[in-house]
């Protein structure tokens, strides 16, 4: 008990400083390396949340960007000012309810939330034939899920307005927003996967059979994983919808699962350490991969600049990882207090040994 | 419905579906023999459309040595892609060789995007293709003809070569229990190299006649044909060849009926095509043809 409880006050400390650097940054930080972390913090909640099912659960689901949708749709029609609405749906009208209200500012938190919620009815909807599906089918039914809330979203136009999707979201997700959801996201999951649940999934991913005879209840433990997932995943999307202000069908297409596949895969199938590390790591690559798509001049040598480039080397990036270094870059290893307290011990006692040395020998 | 213009539909479902089946009969392939969804497969029938449209537009090839050139080139596309991503995950979990495949497919497409440029390009189309003709009241265009025809005798060719060779009494053995080949003494990489070239062989010909059909090509035409062709694949027991074919069939018509019954739902053909696949996934994953899955602990 006495462990459990120093760990509980060690991360109270963490969020405690992670929010005063938060308040620190959005004081003195100018709005780019903010948007950058704010992207990078919504990456990491849909990352995380990602990595529950693909990594813990073991199973590859290509899904998360109709979760997102789902959730980033929810949000936008919740807190769309009233009069923008009638700004946006000028072919044809609103539906009801959402043609008659809109939540206020300090009623983002519920928006977000229930975005999440959508994500996550979506995700049950989902995970009721991966009750029945297996590896590659489950990988196609979450795709086509995510292709039907593409279609749905161009075509249910009173309620999405198609094509042109909305404009003028207010912008309410700040850096508060967006990393108070990461740290609950990372704290949730974190804490599923040490819970028995957790280690009912880590033991459907590494042999389904054999769990479900050791008494694992494999449909509620992968439906407990993909909900889970389904939520946070809703919850990214309203805060990413909020964050650029704009939402459309475009936005959710499959290279959104793309970019989480790259974290969750680079950072390690199965680690969450390593989705949050990524997670950052990503939205600071893609604006450093800007680079290559700018023109360049080097002397009398030009190079023109070739907008999607970043793409073309994220999936090099993402093959090779798969062919090199299969276990991304902190496998399935899990930063603990455990392991912070021991490793600050082990080098303390290295130390005090050296020192003991240096006296004796001199 | 007037028979005129429902004669016109069928000729166009089955040419649609003739498609659908070139393009799942290379999934299919690959998933029996290596049990992997090739999610490249798709970006390698838009590959296969763009050699023919650049030997035709640069090098001013005749439309048929253009094509015979554009499917044997995409078939070594087809082998490289093996080479290079596949074989070295061949021996790793199955999630990391799906992941390999995404990759693969999302680097085809970019690197598409790159090199040609997002703008959709107006494919030149052979004056047989274009041409009108009437059969019965109906008026078909030549493609609504010659799609189905020279699909379905490269359909034959390809049971043949499957059935008949030797190189097809390989691929059915590996498909069967590869650890037994290859006990065997037959060079299973080769023979799965082969497999690549001929699925690759046959979406590179869907491809050129998809563009014969619609006459744009872009870098993210693959996607949806290759979405739909997969369905197919699953809807008629993957694995299998001839429930490729007919599973093809079957997703061409119900699209294109579909959207000549009930026009107001044109926008969702996708959406109902993938609401399909989860209803067979749901109530019969292994398709029409395909065989009970075994457990094996």
């Amino acid at each position: 008990m006495e462990r459990r409880r120093l760990h509980l006050i060690l991360t109270l400390a963490l969020i405690a400083v992670i929010f005063l650097a938060l308040w620190w940054a959005d004081t003195h930080l100018g709005e780019f390396p903010l948007r950058v972390a704010r992207t990078g913090a919504i990456y990491v909640v849909a990352a995380v949340a990602y990595n529950l099912v693909n990594g813990i659960t073991g199973q590859f689901s290509l899904g998360p960007n109709g979760f997102m949708a789902l959730g980033g749709y929810t949000t936008a029609l919740l807190i769309l000012p009233l009069q923008q609405k009638q700004f946006v749906w000028f072919l044809e009208p609103l539906m009801w309810p959402f043609n008659s209200f809109s939540l206020p500012a300090y009623m983002f938190g519920l928006a977000v939330v229930l975005g999440g919620v959508v994500g996550a009815l979506g995700a049950l909807l989902v995970g009721i034939p991966s009750f029945r599906l297996r590896g590659d089918y489950l990988a196609i039914a979450t795709f086509g899920f995510g292709e039907i809330i593409f279609v749905l979203a161009n075509n249910l136009i009173p309620l999405t307005n198609g094509p042109l999707g909305m404009k003028g979201i207010p912008e309410y997700a700040n850096v508060y927003w967006c990393f108070g959801a990461a740290v609950v996201a990372t704290l949730v999951v974190s804490n599923i996967a040490n819970s028995s649940y957790g280690r009912a999934m880590k033991a459907i991913r590494d042999d389904e059979i054999a769990a479900e005879a050791m008494g694992v209840n494999v449909f509620r433990t992968k439906m407990l994983s993909f909900v889970t997932s389904g939520f946070f995943g809703g919850v990214a999307g309203g805060l990413l919808v909020s964050l650029i202000t704009t939402v459309s069908p475009t936005l959710f297409t499959f290279g959104m699962t793309f970019n989480l596949l790259i974290i969750i895969v680079l950072g390690g199938l199965g680690s969450i350490t390593g989705s949050v590390f990524t997670g950052f790591g990503f939205a600071l690559m893609s604006e450093v991969l800007r680079v290559v798509e700018a023109p360049i001049n080097i002397g009398a040598l030009h190079i023109p600049g070739v907008p999607g480039m970043r793409m073309v080397v994220f999936s090099v990036l993402l093959i090779l990882l798969m062919i090199f270094y299969r276990r991304g870059l902190f496998g399935q290893f899990e930063l603990s207090w455990d392991w912070v307290l021991s490793v600050l011990r082990v080098s303390r006692g290295v130390q005090e040994w050296k020192r003991e040395r240096k006296t004796e020998s001199s | 419905m007037t028979l005129e213009t429902f004669i016109q539909q069928l000729m166009n479902g089955i040419s649609l579906g003739s498609l659908y089946a070139l393009i799942a009969i290379g999934y299919t392939m690959v998933y029996g023999i290596l049990r992997l969804i090739n999610f490249a497969h798709s970006d390698i029938f838009m590959v296969g459309a763009y050699f023919a449209f650049f030997l035709v537009a640069v090098f001013r090839l005749p439309w048929g040595a253009s094509a015979i050139l554009a499917v044997v080139l995409t078939a070594l596309v087809g082998m490289i892609v093996d080479r290079a991503a596949y074989r070295p995950v061949r021996n790793a979990p199955r999630i990391s060789a799906l992941i390999t495949a995404v990759g693969v497919s999302f680097f085809l497409e970019n690197l598409g995007l790159v090199t040609v440029g997002a703008r959709p390009k107006a494919f030149q189309r052979p004056d047989v293709m274009a041409r009108v003709i009437p059969i019965g009241p109906a008026a078909v265009s030549g493609v609504s003809i010659w799609v189905p025809i020279l699909s379905l005798a490269l359909l034959a060719l390809l049971l043949f070569i499957v059935y008949r060779t030797k190189v097809g009494m390989a691929m059915r053995s590996v498909s069967t229990d590869i650890e037994t080949t290859r006990l065997m003494g037959v060079d299973v990489d080769r023979v799965i190299s082969y497999t690549f070239a001929i699925g690759s062989a046959l979406a590179a010909a869907g491809g050129i006649m998809w563009a014969y059909k619609y006459p744009q090509i872009n870098p993210l035409m693959g996607i949806y044909p290759g979405w739909k062709a997969f369905t197919a694949a699953v809807v008629g027991g993957i694995g299998n060849i001839t429930g490729a074919m007919l599973g093809g069939f079957l997703i061409g018509l119900v699209e294109i009926m579909t959207v000549a019954v009930l026009p107001s739902l044109s926008g969702y053909r996708d959406g109902i095509i993938f609401t399909l696949l989860l209803i067979f996934l749901l109530l019969r994953p292994t398709g029409i043809l395909g065989e009970p899955l075994k457990e094996k602990v």
